[in-house]
């Protein structure tokens, strides 16, 4: 489905598309593919869903986002599609995910919000969790504190593909 | 520092962005602007950190394996090993956060076994033991952020 190309191309534009009038003519040049190859390449990949959305990559910190919650939930295993769905509709909620409890944590629904302060953060899981009549589930908020490395999509050598998602 | 042109640009253009020769002169027909004020504002945006990039955002385990990892830390040795654990290239996104599990951070890696490589390493290392959180499912279509910037 994909090929060493692609993997190329993905390696190179992950980082940022050059701000010149012809980018993709750049981004060809120093892969020695043409414009019209890149963006070939880069329509069938977010086609095939390996380019989630292409576009501006917003700092949320520095546009005053400074309240960052996790939210995690136990939810029983039959609701969690449905829920997660339900609550991936609500405008401020930038992501939600399912992963595996394990014995220390009986958590298995994620989602993060960002605000621009925690109270505002509060109201809205507050809202959340009425709109989905779940105020009865087991839920943990966890405020991000310091970062000490955030960095973008991260692309290793093309014999290892590795390929990083620029999530929050 | 923020002008009505740098809001369009953060608001506005988070995806779709055009995969035509011009992109920018695209961009800039629609805001009614010029090629080069287009480019040249995304450059000061850039410049002053309130865009990492124009690019893709690719969705995690498409290509490689990745997991979500926390650690219960004893809070004065947190920068410490916060520290070693970021200083791998596998690591992503390691933040502090308000939590008996104080550290979480995204490892991403090229196959199950050099996951598991990197965890073990992590265990050993620090001397802490690693939660390993790893998706099952994604829910979320990401279409971008919603700044509620008003339009200047």
């Amino acid at each position: 489905m994909f090929d060493t190309r692609d993997y190329e191309l993905l390696a190179h534009v992950q980082l940022g598309l050059p701000l010149c009038p012809r980018p993709y003519e750049a981004v060809g040049t120093a892969l020695a593919m043409s414009e019209q190859e890149v963006l070939e390449r880069l329509n069938r990949l977010k086609q095939q869903g390996l380019i989630k959305r292409l576009g501006v990559i917003v700092k949320h910190h520095r546009l005053g986002y400074r309240a960052n919650a996790m939210i995690v939930w136990n939810v029983p295993e039959v609701l969690i599609k449905a829920l997660g769905q339900r609550i991936s509709q609500f405008s401020f909620v930038t992501l939600c995910y399912q992963r595996p409890k394990q014995p220390e944590w009986p958590y298995n629904l994620y989602c993060m919000i960002h605000g621009k302060d925690r109270q505002t953060v509060l109201a809205q899981l507050e809202q959340l969790n009425a709109d989905c009549g779940i105020k009865h589930l087991e839920c943990t908020v966890l405020f991000s504190l310091r970062c000490f490395k955030q960095r973008g999509a991260l692309y290793q050598p093309i014999d290892k593909p590795v390929l990083a998602h620029g999530y929050y | 520092m923020l002008n009505a042109l740098h809001t369009r640009l953060l608001n506005d253009f988070q995806r779709n962005f055009p995969l035509s020769p011009r992109p920018y002169l695209e961009i800039a027909e629609q805001l009614g602007v010029s090629e080069e004020a287009v480019l040249s504002a995304l450059s000061d945006l850039s410049e002053h950190d309130y865009i990492s990039r124009v690019g893709p955002i690719i969705p995690p385990n498409q290509l490689g394996v990745s997991t979500l990892v926390a650690m219960a830390i004893p809070p004065e040795q947190l920068q410490r090993v916060a520290d070693q654990i970021s200083a791998r290239p596998e690591v992503n996104h390691n933040y502090e956060r308000e939590h008996r599990f104080n550290l979480w951070f995204v490892l991403i890696a090229s196959d199950a076994a050099h996951l598991q490589r990197v965890l073990d390493s992590i265990d050993e290392e620090t001397g802490y033991q690693t939660l390993s959180l790893p998706l099952v499912d994604e829910f979320f279509i990401d279409l971008g952020f919603n700044l509620d910037l008003p339009h200047v």
